[in-house]
């Protein structure tokens, strides 16, 4: 797990090393098992992420394994996150230390939680997903930055130089993150003015007076 | 695109700006909280050094996670205590009024909030939990929201919300006696699917649903979301108003009047404009079970579990898993089906009318043999009224087990849950593979008349023929006294019977 602090302010560039995960239609239910959610609070997620699938692995699950410990950027397949709208699920990622997605896509309902939390969730071709995943697995200690401007990720690899591919995300999102606007709440206390002003009209607001 | 729409009148009303990703902000007059999904939006709340900017405008209960034998404090399960000590404690902070144990206004979230006179024609209602649209059965615009939402509403009274399409859903006729609210919608649920919905706000109209009782127009709304309208609503009409007057937190005195005005001026009017509509007959629906593992797998109590060749192509593949799993077999009759246990109860059917229809059915007979049945009233409020007219002494009487208020086996986060591959017959509203709480648990939906024929049967019957038999007491179930405004103005569901 890694003690890297939570996301905040704008969002343009993440740093650090790949976490490659294969396999399609991984739902909700996989990533945090239902039990976990009889919590009070987010912070203790990290220990259920992947819980079954894991202790079915026995330590050879990618989230267990050495060379993945401190990882930061998960690179997924197709249709991740599906299933339950829990929000339980981008949250334990990002308290295990995950702090972008890179894959070939996304459930909704999972991209627009991992969004106001601020973790990116980034869509590439398959072929490149599966280039991005065979060179983390090569070099797992290779650092991975990933380019919300320049929209590529970027392998440094000791090994095998520089490796760039393009990734993809929508407009909306993408300026969301780059002005640090991906907390929904800031977007809505924004408007306080408005607020009121709709408020003041409503008859139910004001007992019907 | 709809217009002239309840609907679009109450978003209207509602909006305060257009946001950059597109979406709508939406003032939320009535947020609704409970121990399950509000902990982490208070949480984010403090982290962000936010306060709550209307606090009388969110009320909170708590209800997901309380036993129904003791309720006494601490909570045995200490993970329960844990999360209403945690609510106790964020309310207390931010000034919030709170329906806790023992209060006799506490329940499910969804019962509480009508009976109090909370929900009012004309609101945006959010609560973190799906059922919401329950709400919308007083012309309000009620959707459940995520935890995160929860913690949007609590710092900003607002949302940024998409608007929905509108969608009319038309039933002619009447409910034929021994046919509920709860077979209404799970007949719609079955015909257009648990998908039928996306990307809609249901409208329910016609003369049947003008029939309906506020409580059974809460059942209907109430399951919108299980056929995947995130809300389903009903205009307000002198039904909703005389449910209304004299509830603790209604309008009163002048107020009332221009309250009234106001709700009445909210309905789609005869020129509104729907995105498309659908027609029901209310006369050809029977007493309606699931034999499925979703609401949409519904079928009429004297029908068969549909085989293969009668189903749409795409539904094959989960009626295949579903006959797996709840090892019914295509082609034989529903009825007759063995139950193990029996839930009367949920913010689906736990109201009083719902507990006098199953009492009806209840009383002179005897639970059969090796069946747990038993009965969980929607609030205090409820349960107070029912022992006030003896209800609760009609089911012990009979062999069920009267218990205290809260979800309970609904989705089972209490100690009440099935055991192995017990099969329910239960008023919940949810059918998922494992739901009530045994991993290969087995639940067939129905209405509480249907789940107390059921619990004497020991099978699936069809009520009718138990009311036809005759030897039920309505008058048993007759109110006699009024504890409460829907005694006096609604008919009770068991009147039908
Ligand atoms: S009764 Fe069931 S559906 Fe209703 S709020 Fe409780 S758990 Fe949710």
């Amino acid at each position: 797990m890694s003690h890297q602090p939570l996301p905040a302010g704008p969002i343009s560039a993440h740093r650090g090393r790949g976490l490659p995960l294969p396999g399609a239609d991984i739902d909700t239910d996989r990533i945090i098992p239902a039990r976990f959610l009889k919590c009070v609070t987010f912070e203790n997620l990290a220990t259920g992420v992947f819980a079954d699938d894991r202790s079915e692995r026995s330590g050879d699950h990618p989230f267990d394994r050495d060379e993945h410990q401190g990882a930061s950027v998960l690179v997924v397949n197709r249709n991740f996150g599906c299933g339950s709208s829990r929000e339980h699920a981008p949250q334990a990622l990002m308290r295990w230390g995950i702090r972008a997605l890179v894959g070939e896509s996304f459930a909704e309902i999972f991209f627009g939680n991992c969004l106001a939390l601020g973790l990116p969730c980034l869509t590439a071709d398959p072929a490149h997903v599966a280039e991005l995943q065979e060179a983390i697995a090569v070099d797992p200690g290779a650092e991975l930055l990933v380019d919300l401007e320049a929209m590529e990720v970027v392998l440094e690899s000791e090994f095998a130089g520089d490796n760039r591919w393009p990734v993809t995300l929508d407009p909306g999102p993408r300026r969301m993150l780059l002005t640090g606007h991906w907390d929904g709440t800031s977007q809505l206390l924004a408007h306080d003015a408005e607020l009121s002003a709709t408020a003041a009209v409503l008859p139910y607001l004001s007992g019907f007076r | 695109m709809s217009a002239g729409t309840l609907y679009d009148k109450v978003w209207d009303l509602h909006r305060v700006s257009e946001l950059p990703g597109g979406s709508t902000q939406l003032f939320i007059g009535l947020h609704l909280i409970h121990e399950v999904t509000s902990p982490q939006a208070f949480a984010a709340l403090r982290d962000l050094g936010l306060s709550v900017r209307h606090p009388e405008r969110t009320v909170a209960t708590v209800d997901h996670i309380v036993p129904t034998t003791s309720q006494a404090r601490p909570l045995a399960d200490p993970l329960a205590e844990e999360m209403l000590a945690t609510l106790e404690r964020n309310c207390a902070e931010h000034g919030i009024t709170l329906h806790g144990l023992g209060s006799g206004r506490q329940g499910i979230v969804h019962v509480i909030a009508p009976e109090l006179g909370l929900t009012q024609p004309g609101m945006t209602v959010a609560c973190g939990d799906s059922h919401t649209s329950t709400h919308g059965a007083f012309g309000a615009i009620a959707f459940g929201i995520g935890t995160s939402q929860v913690r949007d509403v609590l710092a900003s009274q607002s949302l940024a919300m998409t608007k929905l399409k509108v969608r009319r859903i038309w039933v002619d006729g009447q409910l034929q006696p021994g046919v509920f609210a709860k077979d209404l919608v799970l007949h719609i649920i079955r015909t257009l699917g648990v998908k039928g919905g996306v990307g809609h706000a249901y409208e329910f109209a016609g003369p049947a649903i003008e029939a309906l009782s506020m409580e059974e127009r809460m059942t209907l709304c109430n399951m919108a979301i299980e056929g995947g309208a995130r809300c389903g609503y009903v205009n307000p009409d002198q039904t909703t108003f005389d449910y209304l007057r004299g509830r603790p937190c209604a309008p009163s005195g002048e107020a009332w009047e221009r309250a009234v005005a106001w709700w009445s001026g909210l309905a789609s009017g005869a020129d509104a404009v729907f995105d498309d509509e659908v027609r029901f007959d209310a006369a050809a629906i029977a007493p309606t079970v699931t034999w499925g593992i979703t609401p949409g797998q519904g079928i009429g109590v004297d029908e068969t579990v549909p085989t293969p060749d009668q189903l749409d192509p795409d539904d094959r593949a989960l009626a295949g898993e579903a006959y797996q799993y709840m090892d019914l077999r295509p082609g034989v009759p529903i009825a007759g089906t063995p139950v193990d246990v029996c839930f009367i109860g949920s913010c689906t059917n736990g109201r009083l009318s719902d507990l006098r229809a199953a009492a009806a059915v209840a009383s002179g007979r005897q639970v059969a043999a090796g069946i747990r049945a038993f009965v969980v009233p929607g609030s205090e409020q409820v349960a107070a009224a029912a022992e006030a007219e003896g209800l609760d002494a009609v089911f012990r009487a009979a062999g069920f087990e009267w218990r205290q208020p809260g979800c309970s086996m609904c989705l089972a986060m209490n100690p009440d849950r099935l055991e192995g591959r017990q099969l329910s017959a239960s008023s919940s509203n949810r059918n998922f593979k494992g739901r009530q709480g045994s991993a290969s648990g087995r639940t067939l939906l129905m209405s509480p008349a249907m789940v107390a024929a059921a619990a004497v049967a020991g099978q699936v019957v069809d009520v009718r023929r138990l009311l036809a038999d005759g030897d039920a007491s309505p008058s048993a179930t007759r109110p006699g006294s009024e504890p409460s405004p829907e005694l006096s103005s609604a008919p009770s569901a068991a009147s039908r019977l």
